[in-house]
């Protein structure tokens, strides 16, 4: 059990202690500094797609350290979190910022800049700056899918590009996600943008509008909840989704797949992690750092967390490379390009679409 | 005399404590967080892209934007039509559930309660699975429409009217309503001119609560509204993570304070105007048997039950009972326990459940220690008017949290609970933080359930008491608390079910690795795979079951101990 009784009476004797301390605003005081915190131990904050517990007990043996887990929420609101108490950070190490906030994480100083010594060969290009401000670890695409035998059965050509989705023989088949609560939706948005220029991508949202493209708020009511083949009732036969969904519609006999994910629609969403400034334990915090590059916890990371891991030595399992294998030229920015456009887009987006 | 003179200074000492208590739990953790944010807001120390200047120049900004206005209205929109809808539908259930006599009605009271801790999430997917394209009832043409919203917002709260009503109104002398019919008025007329106004009191505080609800709404609105139907919770939440326009979401902040004030003045003024002419009877059973002119009353709670509850929850029970090719099976129940082994969650869901129940536990407990001072300060009617709105600010102070967003909670912790007040424990990222967190937002459903009853005590009750020379604490133990014994259970039960599903404030918050429930199925529910999506779904309703069979003690519990006064 986690939680003892014991543990909860200090609590209590806290909340009372509290009542009796609101007197001045010390609050300060004790802050700067957890120099009392034991150097053996080292603390992870990651988003809440992680595997916790086993990273834990696979990261202490490896590295020596006695590391801890605690979860944020989802991508976004990890970086909020982590600018939001940079004076007093909540942990040693982060994981789980994506290109699509990175630049935040950069730009507040939040984290102490930590290169690897062996970095690999994809991180290194992936990088977010030459001092390592943000360390690579895995890296997935986000992806329209399309269910190929609803096309066959209406006899209509396989949509394969951004262009088709506007053609008027795909209106109202296509669902989206709204670029302003998902990261999903806004690294779609962000495909856009690298295909038709900061110029030209309203334009193409405009046409999107006018072809009936339904905008769902989170992955799930997407895909499972509109999309043909998500499981339900769903009737949109297109989707946002990743480039390695296809992965997970693999037919029993495991010959086929009964969706396919469209390679000029893709677009790169890099997860990367980071030592805190302000760490208790800044050399636990490489070290765990460290850990999460090494081939035995890339190896894990895509049974894990859904992603491909960095290392592209590492494994993926083999229905990856048959039907969800990475689209070779992703639709990208750098995530300083993003960083420096993001809320301006997202405004001329709202705009041009009138959502 | 000394007797007499201890008592008098203890009972003073006593009042006072129960007044400080519960201020300084939510001056700790509710309002310093949520200034503290707010601070920082119009601080402008962090901000988005262009630099800010410090100071409440963010108010023009934010007020000249459309969207603002859009934003505002739609809060004011849902959290009326929701609380309407709410309590048109709440009042016949209150009546069955709570007045009339049949057998299974401990059963019913007890699912009535399951859809109020139903994740948004999956009652989101279960409404649109109902109503959305390719659905049974698409022609309804309601998908992505307001009215689903209020739907939805309904589906959540007309529980919360049954009960808060229910419970003042199983005590409602029933005497002056049978007077009534004997006189030749109609049931209806009965209703309209010798109940309703009786029940005001009990309704408005409901009205209140609900609305509240309604208006801070998060997860229903984003998953079936979308942007078109953004209220200000939704719209704070884009500014606080997406945008970091913490200024805004602090303009936005305020509005939100300044329609809880508005919406508890009124409630308050509603309350007041009837509360004193109320009786009630705890004594006996007010209970009524069914007959013919009930009638009308009960097929408004069926078909309210059959087509809002019953209809999503079952497509969701459904659901869960189906893989990904739609063949019937048990497997997602079964991997609730043994994990499957693509499935690599840490913990399996039945751990989470341990956990969930651990923390409703604790924090059962604080909200109800807590809850039981706020009813008993403010049921007290001194004679002085200024005590009088002192305890009137009290009790709207107590009911703040339900009126402001779980973000801005949020991240005010994360802010100020490093060390708090010189104490070296980093309480942000402790595990004591969830119960606290969910025995803020429970903490007002404890003092709506206790405190109509509480209020219907007749002040000459306990001066008549007095006179004959008990003392304060005996008034109190004889009067105040018996009273109390019957609706204890159900806001024991009502504070459990309530943390037991909450996740908006335990969602913002940072968590050590264990996860609850309600964060489990969210979490579940947005990975890839089939069997992710069926694992959430039978964690719904798990979750719902849990919730029901709570609900069942709880109306237990009530039943013994009130066989013992």
């Amino acid at each position: 059990m986690t939680m003892s009784a014991r543990k909860f009476m200090t609590g209590f004797a806290f909340i009372t202690a509290a009542g009796f301390a609101l007197t001045g605003c010390a609050s300060d005081a004790a802050a700067g500094g957890d120099s009392d915190a034991a150097s053996n131990e080292v603390t992870v904050i990651v988003h809440d797609s992680f595997p916790n517990d086993e990273f834990a007990a696979a990261a202490s043996a490896a590295t020596g350290y006695e590391v801890e887990v605690v979860s944020a929420g989802d991508g976004g609101e990890l970086t909020s979190q982590l600018v939001l108490s940079a004076d007093a950070p909540l942990a040693d190490a982060f994981f789980g910022v994506d290109n699509v906030f990175a630049s935040r994480i950069a730009d507040a100083g939040v984290s102490e800049p930590y290169l690897p010594a062996d970095l690999p060969d994809r991180a290194a290009e992936y990088l977010y700056d030459e001092q390592g401000s943000l360390v690579p670890v895995d890296l997935g695409q986000t992806c329209i899918n399309i269910d190929p035998a609803w096309f066959a059965e209406n006899g209509l050509d396989e949509p394969s590009t951004y262009e088709d989705l506007v053609d008027p023989a795909y209106r109202g088949l296509t669902v989206l996600l709204d670029p302003s609560t998902s990261s999903t939706g806004a690294s779609f948005l962000i495909g856009t943008i690298a295909k038709f220029g900061e110029d030209g991508f309203a334009d193409y949202w405009k046409q999107l509008a006018e072809n009936d493209v339904r905008i769902e708020q989170g992955w799930t009511e997407a895909y499972n909840g509109q999309f043909t083949q998500g499981g339900g009732d769903g009737t949109f036969p297109i989707v946002l989704s990743y480039s390695s969904s296809p992965a997970w519609t693999v037919t029993e006999d495991g010959t086929e797949s009964t969706t396919v994910s469209l390679d000029a629609t893709c677009s790169s969403q890099i997860e990367y992690a980071g030592v805190l400034k302000g760490a208790a334990n800044p050399e636990g915090a490489k070290a765990v750092i460290d850990y999460m590059l090494s081939s035995e916890f890339q190896d894990t990371i895509a049974d894990s967390m859904y992603v491909y891991p960095i290392d592209d030595d590492a494994y993926v399992p083999e229905e990856w490379a048959k039907f969800a294998p990475l689209a070779e030229s992703p639709n990208d920015l750098t995530p300083a390009e993003i960083g420096a456009g993001r809320e301006g887009w997202l405004k001329t987006w709202s705009d041009a679409t009138g959502w | 005399m000394n007797r007499d003179r201890n008592p008098r200074w203890l009972g003073r000492a006593a009042w006072a404590t129960a007044v400080a208590l519960p201020v300084t739990f939510l001056l700790v953790f509710f309002l310093w967080p949520v200034l503290s944010l707010m601070a920082v807001g119009f601080g402008g120390s962090i901000g988005a892209s262009d630099p800010q200047t410090p100071g409440l120049s963010g108010f023009s900004a934010v007020f000249e934007d459309a969207r603002t206005w859009r934003v505002i209205g739609q809060t004011l929109a849902q959290g009326c039509c929701g609380m309407a809808l709410s309590v048109i539908l709440g009042l016949p259930a209150a009546f069955v559930l709570y007045r009339l006599e049949f057998r299974g009605r401990a059963l019913l009271r007890g699912l009535a309660t399951v859809p109020f801790v139903l994740p948004t999430v999956v009652v989101g997917v279960a409404f649109t699975a109902l109503l959305g394209p390719g659905a049974p009832l698409e022609w309804l043409g309601l998908d992505q429409s307001f009215i689903i919203i209020v739907l939805a917002l309904a589906f959540f709260n007309v529980t919360v009217v049954a009960r808060t009503v229910g419970g003042f109104w199983a005590q409602l002398d029933a005497r002056e309503e049978q007077a009534a019919r004997m006189l030749g008025a109609s049931p209806v007329r009965v209703f309209l001119t010798v109940t309703l106004p009786r029940l005001t009191p009990a309704l408005a505080s409901s009205a209140a609560l609900v609305f509240l609800f309604c208006a801070t709404s998060f997860g229903v609105v984003l998953v079936l509204g979308g942007r078109a139907f953004s209220n200000i919770e939704t719209e704070i939440y884009r500014l606080t993570v997406q945008y970091l326009d913490l200024r805004s979401a602090a303009v936005l902040s305020i509005v939100q304070f300044v329609i809880v004030v508005a919406v508890l003045l009124v409630s308050n003024h509603l309350r007041r105007r009837r509360e004193q002419a109320t009786q009630m009877r705890f004594d006996a059973s007010q209970q009524v048997r069914v007959s013919r002119e009930h009638v009308p009353a009960i097929l408004a709670f069926a078909v309210t039950a059959l087509l809002l509850h019953v209809l999503p929850i079952a497509a969701l029970v459904t659901r869960s009972l189906r893989d990904a090719d739609g063949n019937f099976t048990l497997v997602n129940y079964a991997n609730l326990v043994h994990p499957p082994s693509s499935s690599k969650l840490g913990a399996s869901v039945f751990d989470s459940i341990l956990l969930s129940l651990e923390f409703a536990v604790y924090a059962t407990l604080i909200s109800m220690s807590l809850g039981l001072l706020v009813a008993l300060v403010a049921s007290r009617r001194p004679r002085r008017l200024a005590w009088r709105r002192g305890i009137e600010a009290f009790d709207g102070f107590v009911m703040l949290p339900l009126g402001v967003s779980a973000v801005t909670v949020g991240f005010g912790l994360l802010l100020t609970m490093h060390r708090p007040l010189g104490i070296g424990i980093d309480l942000r990222t402790s595990v004591l933080l969830i119960p606290i967190a969910q025995a803020v937002v429970a903490l007002p459903l404890v003092v709506r359930t206790l405190l109509p009853v509480l209020r219907g005590i007749d002040e000459r009750q306990r001066q008549a008491a007095s006179v004959l020379g008990a003392s304060p604490l005996r008034v109190l133990a004889t009067i105040d608390l018996r009273v109390l014994l019957r609706p204890l259970g159900l806001s024991l039960g009502f504070a459990f079910a309530a943390s037991l599903g909450e996740f908006g404030a335990t969602a913002f918050l940072v968590r050590p690795a264990s996860q609850t429930l309600p964060v489990m199925i969210s979490q579940l529910i947005g990975k890839q795979g089939a069997e992710n999506y069926g694992m959430a779904l039978a964690g719904a309703v798990v979750l719902a079951a849990l919730t029901a069979g709570v609900m069942l003690l709880a109306e237990r519990l009530r039943g013994s101990v009130v066989s013992e006064v």
